[in-house]
């Protein structure tokens, strides 16, 4: 039976207790160091910030409901190749999901690192984050986002929306980690439940010395419910960016403000070519090619081949996307480029029977084949 | 305008068979519709699906990428690769408007001349009556 301690909650505080929980685990001879969303500022964003002095740790605030990015593209490069010392990292979901993606392309691994997985209640834009800061202490404004039980945005007094991302996030539970911290339907005034979910999370959570817990009350159940929202809102999102892109000419007035900036690629998580084909000279035409095109068709939208980019995107990674939302976050134009990738993806994932980030064992669609498969492919029109 | 639609067509051939057709058909003095342009690979394998969705949204109305038969390839699976590829773009490309039928894999061996020019005069058939492109009338791509 798997060890589940509990995270004694003091002071209504829970983000002060998850902070203690953290400092016990870097007293573990076995880790050097923990990546962990931290407010490194008095306004903004907390980041992402690799800690190796525990005193440090009074920054983190792993329930804060910001997004700035999607850790598992840090985390690749903090594993990549050789990596010497071990470390732990929390992640959301969907950030765990996309980091299985990169260790299945050899971008990153899990020998050195331990992965502690939060429920996820969702988390809001960039933009939105500020917004929903405002003024207010960033760690206070943590504790009210979350309200007495682990259900974010459900009990939240403000009238700002998560991502649209998370609104439709079906996995809001952590899987693939080694620790699970299970604030869903935690009274996380109270105490916060942390799992031991493989023999690395045992041996460290057993060495915390902290209390058992004999039973996790409500968990499933808020799960559950939260899960059946998310498909809800996820299916109606599906529905709808289906119906207004189901043209060429809908597609591109879908992306007609995109300035091919490429913002969406550098935030996509298992976007993760060396050399992206639009970062080369093949998209660098010549003066009078753009001039023949122009005079082909009258005239010429600059710059070019913006549907091109997306559809490619789409061919590349689609199978692999996870859902995040990070390339809506990153887009300066308010694209809803989340919607756009994931009603492709849902299709593309089906076909191949592939769910990103479910294993490490099911290898990317376009990493294998059978010989005997998909033979209405193949016409034989002769 | 639309029985005046002369559709252009474009091909992805492996090296080792289907191009090796291609020719036979040539040399043979087959009868082939001239709609059809030729790009040789050296396997179908190496056909990334980008160039097909390039070809699509710059002009031509339909794709072929043809390769050799199951057990033939040159580089022993590379058809296999290309058949999941073509496979992603038959999910993709129809969720925009962009049929199907567009996009075609076949297999022809080195000496399948015949099945070769049938094949393209098949495609180019099927393909006038489906109509253009829509990105053909489209400014804006
Ligand atoms: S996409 Fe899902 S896992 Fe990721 S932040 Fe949003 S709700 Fe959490
Ligand atoms: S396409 Fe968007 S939603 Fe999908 S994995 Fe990339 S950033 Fe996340
Ligand atoms: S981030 Fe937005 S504007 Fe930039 S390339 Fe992507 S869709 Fe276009």
């Amino acid at each position: 039976m798997a060890t589940t301690v509990k995270i004694q909650v003091e002071e209504n505080n829970p983000v002060l207790a998850l902070q203690g929980f953290l400092k016990g685990l870097l007293n573990d001879e076995s880790l050097s160091g923990i990546l962990v969303p931290v407010h490194l500022f008095s306004k903004g964003i907390p980041m992402p910030t690799l800690v190796t002095n525990q005193d440090q740790l009074s920054g983190a605030d792993p329930l804060a409901p910001a997004f700035p990015m999607n850790s598992a593209k840090l985390l690749s490069r903090l594993t990549r190749g050789q990596s010497t010392e071990r470390i732990a990292a929390v992640l959301r979901p969907c950030e765990i999901r996309a980091f299985v993606e990169l260790v299945k392309l050899n971008q990153g691994s899990f020998d050195k690192v331990i992965i502690v997985g939060m429920d996820c209640m969702g988390a809001y834009d960039n933009v939105s984050y500020k917004k929903f800061l405002a003024d207010s202490d960033p760690f206070e404004a943590t504790l009210n986002f979350h309200g007495q039980i682990g259900d974010g945005n459900n009990s939240s007094k403000n009238e700002i929306k998560i991502a649209s991302a998370c609104q439709c996030c079906e996995h809001p539970d952590a899987r693939k980690a080694d620790i699970v911290i299970g604030i869903a339907g935690a009274d996380v005034h109270v105490c916060i439940p942390a799992m031991a979910a493989s023999a690395r999370g045992e041996a460290l959570l057993s060495a915390l010395g902290l209390p058992d817990m004999e039973s996790i009350n409500g968990r499933e159940n808020a799960l559950k419910s939260l899960m059946e929202n998310r498909i809800v809102a996820r299916d109606a999102m599906l529905e709808r960016t289906k119906a207004a892109t189901g043209t060429l000419k809908d597609l591109s007035e879908y992306l007609s403000s995109c300035v091919n900036c490429y913002n969406c690629r550098v935030a996509c998580p298992v976007c993760y070519c060396k050399e992206c084909v639009f970062n080369t000279d093949v998209f660098e035409h010549k003066p009078w090619q753009y001039m023949e095109w122009a005079k082909h068709k009258g005239s010429l939208k600059l710059p070019t081949d913006t549907v091109f980019y997306h559809l490619t995107r789409m061919a590349h990674m689609s199978t692999a996307c996870v859902g995040c939302g990070q390339c809506s976050n990153a887009c300066p134009n308010d694209i809803p480029v989340m919607e756009l990738f994931r009603t492709v993806a849902a299709r593309t994932q089906e076909s191949f029977n592939y769910e990103p980030g479910r294993s490490l064992d099911d290898p990317p669609p376009l990493s294998v084949f059978k010989e005997d498969e998909f033979q209405e492919t193949v016409s034989h029109i002769a | 305008m639309s029985n005046e639609f002369e559709p252009t067509l474009l091909a992805f051939v492996c090296n080792w068979c289907t191009y090796t057709a291609a020719d036979l058909a040539g040399t043979s003095r087959m009868v082939q519709q001239p709609n059809l342009r030729l790009v040789r690979m050296m396997c179908t394998g190496m056909v990334d699906p980008k160039y097909v969705i390039k070809a699509l949204l710059s002009g031509a109305d339909g794709v072929l990428v043809s390769g050799c038969h199951p057990g033939d390839c040159h580089y022993i699976n590379g058809n296999f690769k290309a058949r999941r590829r073509i496979k992603l773009l038959n999910e993709i490309l129809p969720q925009f408007g962009i049929e199907r039928e567009r996009v075609k894999l076949t297999w022809i061996g080195a000496s399948e001349g015949n099945e070769f020019a049938a094949t393209v005069n098949n495609f180019i058939n099927e393909i006038r009556e489906l109509g253009p492109m829509e990105a053909r009338s489209m400014a804006v791509i």
